[in-house]
């Protein structure tokens, strides 16, 4: 039976069933269907899914499929400022696990995951194009250079004023 | 357009196919077997295993043979130097994230994975060992256990259960190390759409998807001199389980199946055809009594079409998928569950047992009817009706660890009281078998004569086309029945549950008017069980579903009133069809599901 969690206003359920209507509720077009969705609603929950596969007629095993296939996809609310740890291959050769462990250390989560405050979600990200800087943090859309473990209470405090 | 023929060489040898064959297909009719995995008859490509990559001159790399179409000119080889290797890197792959749990596991002589890494001597880990500990066993439905840790990812299951099944319960997830195959939100089987018809064990290459067996909890009821033991043996078993014990598909053993299931040690052998028969005699009268309520009562509120019940695949398919048609749905149980409600009630009474000490097994081709037997309704007879459902295969191992030499078994008769059967029961198991069934009676019923069919064989209902149609008008009627005379009793027959949707869809837009509608769940009907030997495909179906014709054939009685040990239930215990120790024992209800 239902196991909803998050309660969708009725407008958001309109609004909802608009972004599916405006690619003409086309099974192919499930993947910008769910970008839109992200971008409006900022996180893809099973709630949001399901309406999405009925109105697309898709199944929602499907939906679930290709919404945690794609790293940009995300089931759960990003935070106010959400961290992007650069893993590729400089930025990990020059120490980007160590910045993420103490990333993970001070606000306590896993990557995936958001602090409990909604303030800051934790990610991991593939070679952003800034191998100079490495390692190299996002954070929203500001980009750090060449952080260091030392470094990352210093980062967040910009962020906690 | 008529299609054109392209010319290619395979190993050197010249052959023509029409264009579109893949070079698979025309390696097999030059008689060399390319292996595969991700491959299935019944499913469109998929491509994703490559283990079927051949050679092909000018080509860098290798190709996929199954997924590539012959081009003039072409020049393959399916077994060369690099194919091998490649082939052997594949499986080593393949291995490496694979769970070889060989001795323990339940598809062991039967794995695909297996025999291709026995046929190219593959074994040492050349690769890191993936399989990490963290694969989630789902073993939490009472007829699906789903283990990821054997999983190859060639998504068979998931083509079927999308494709074939329509149901969608299972999809791809996540990516990388982390794919797996999973449901909505990576619910437990249980929890979802999933309708239990198996059709993804039959097709899972390894043994990622299994049934739950239920094989130790039945040997210690035979063993037990406390336990009377009833085992019921469904039509579709009969015609299979040679394929479990050295047979060719298509062989008839009913004897030898009774002799061997008395040598298990079971106390009573008895058949389902017999409850197939009584619920023809039930779903008739209701399916009249429907009739009769639309066409001479004009009542508003009843329900036509009317669809069998008899296949739990399709009742939960329609509890979740349409859930609005339930009352169109017959209130009869299904034969193994009215053998159930009758085993500890008449049959216990005939035999002087206490319904306490009785323990109900049945044999099955279905996976779904292990979760109809735990549902929450069918404990009419005071107790859980059906105790255990073993399916087809489970026999089969039940035979091989008793040691019984079943090629030598002598021809053996089913016990009585609940033992006979007619040709009409018999039928139950194949598509169209229902509906047959029913037409032989109800139209005697109404006219007091045979249906005019040659030897009663309606031809128009059987068949493997998805979707069927027939027409049969009742003429002739007996005074009784003179509202019915002159209609045209129109019927559909669907199996798979793709087909089940179209035809519901088509009765929902109201463009189609049936009165009776046969839906399986599982293609072929019940002969193509999610709980019949693996491998399953089209040819095995048919040669199955000929068998049972053959059967119908050779029987004595082959209409379901004519049987005498259905005449005697009504005599002794049940009165009239649709009376109240019917309703009681015999009838059920539905629960609409969610669906998602």
């Amino acid at each position: 039976m239902s196991r909803i969690k998050v309660e969708l206003h009725e407008n958001q359920v309109i609004a909802l069933k608009d972004i599916c209507k405006s690619f003409e509720n086309n099974p192919h077009e499930l993947i910008n269907v769910l970008h839109k969705t992200q971008e409006m609603f900022g996180y893809l929950p099973a709630e949001i899914q399901e309406i999405i596969a009925i109105e697309m007629n898709v199944s929602v095993a499907k939906v679930y499929g290709v919404v945690t296939f794609y790293s940009f996809f995300t089931m759960v609310p990003r935070g106010e400022h959400p961290i992007s740890i650069c893993m590729g291959t400089a930025c990990y050769v020059r120490g980007a696990d160590n910045v993420l462990d103490e990333f993970k250390k001070e606000l306590k989560v896993e990557v995936g995951e958001t602090t409990s405050d909604g303030k800051f979600s934790l990610n991991c990200l593939r070679c952003v194009g800034a191998c100079g800087l490495a390692p190299v943090v996002l954070v929203g859309d500001k980009t750090y250079g060449r952080v260091s473990p030392e470094g990352v209470k210093e980062i967040l405090a910009e962020y906690l004023s | 357009m008529s299609k054109y023929t392209v010319n290619l060489k395979i190993n050197e040898i010249p052959i023509s196919v029409e264009e579109g064959t893949t070079i698979l297909k025309a390696a097999k009719e030059l008689d060399f077997r390319v292996p595969t995995l991700c491959y299935h008859e019944d499913l469109c490509v998929a491509g994703n295993c490559r283990v079927c990559v051949v050679e092909q001159t000018g080509s860098k790399a290798l190709v996929a043979a199954c997924a590539v179409p012959v081009s003039e000119g072409m020049e393959i080889h399916t077994n060369s130097a690099k194919v091998r290797s490649a082939r052997k890197h594949i499986i080593e792959l393949l291995l490496s994230e694979h769970n070889s749990d060989c001795t323990k596991c339940y598809k062991n002589g039967n794995c695909e994975l297996q025999s291709l890494a026995h046929e190219y001597r593959v074994g040492d880990h050349v690769f890191a060992d993936l399989v990490t500990g963290k694969h989630t066993i789902d073993n939490y439905s009472p007829s699906i256990i789903k283990d990821d840790s054997k999983c190859i990812r060639c998504q068979r299951c998931v083509r079927t259960c999308t494709e074939l099944q329509s149901v969608s319960a299972l999809a791809v997830a996540y990516k990388g190390d982390k794919q797996k195959i999973s449901t909505f939100l990576d619910h437990p089987l249980v929890e979802v759409v999933c309708t239990n018809c198996g059709q993804c064990i039959n097709r899972c290459p390894v043994g990622a998807l299994i049934e739950k067996t239920y094989l130790e909890q039945v040997w210690d009821a035979i063993n037990d001199p406390t336990k009377h033991t009833v085992v019921q043996t469904a039509p579709a078993v009969r015609v299979a389980i040679g394929e479990e014990l050295g047979y060719d598909p298509g062989n008839r053993l009913t004897g030898k199946m009774v002799g061997a299931l008395k040598r298990l040690g079971f106390d009573s052998v008895l058949d389902t055809d017999f409850t197939a028969d009584l619920t023809i005699m039930e779903e008739g009268t209701e399916l009249l009594s429907r009739l009769k309520r639309a066409l001479v009562d004009k009542d508003p509120d009843v329900r036509i079409p009317m669809t069998t019940s008899c296949s739990p695949g399709w009742i939960k398919f329609i509890e979740h998928t349409f859930p609005e048609y339930l009352p169109n749905v017959s209130t009869c149980k299904s034969p193994q569950q009215m053998f159930g409600a009758l085993a500890k009630t008449y049959y216990a009474r005939k035999k002087g047992l206490k319904a306490q000490d009785i323990v109900s097994i049945s044999i099955m081709p279905c996976t779904a009817k292990k979760y109809e037997a735990d549902r929450p309704e069918m404990r009419s007879s005071g107790y859980k009706d059906v105790d255990y459902v073993l399916t087809t295969r489970e026999l089969g191992d039940m035979i091989k660890q008793a040691g019984i030499n079943f090629k030598n078994l002598p021809e053996t008769n089913y016990d009585s009281i609940m033992g006979d059967s007619t040709g009409a029961g018999v039928i139950f198991g194949a598509t169209g078998g229902v509906m047959e069934a029913a037409l032989r009676t109800a139209y005697e019923i109404v006219t007091g004569r045979e249906v005019p069919f040659d030897n009663i064989n309606i031809l128009p209902v059987r068949g493997m086309e998805g979707i069927r149609e027939a027409k049969v008008k009742l003429e002739g009627c007996l005074a009784e029945w003179s509202f019915l005379e002159g209609v045209e009793v129109s019927c559909a027959i669907a199996h798979g549950l793709a087909n089940a949707r179209r035809l519901m869809n088509a009765v929902k837009s109201g463009k189609v008017n049936y009165h009776f509608i046969e839906v399986m769940a599982c293609p072929g009907g019940c002969l193509g069980g999610g709980g019949q030997p693996i491998p399953t495909s089209k040819e095995i179906r048919d040669k199955r579903a000929s068998a049972i014709y053959q059967e119908d054939e050779n029987m004595q009685i082959r209409k379901s009133h004519e049987n005498p040990e259905v005449k005697q239930i009504y005599e002794e215990f049940l009165g009239a069809p649709n009376g109240h120790k019917s309703h009681d024992l015999l009838h059920t209800h539905y629960t609409a599901r969610n669906k998602y």
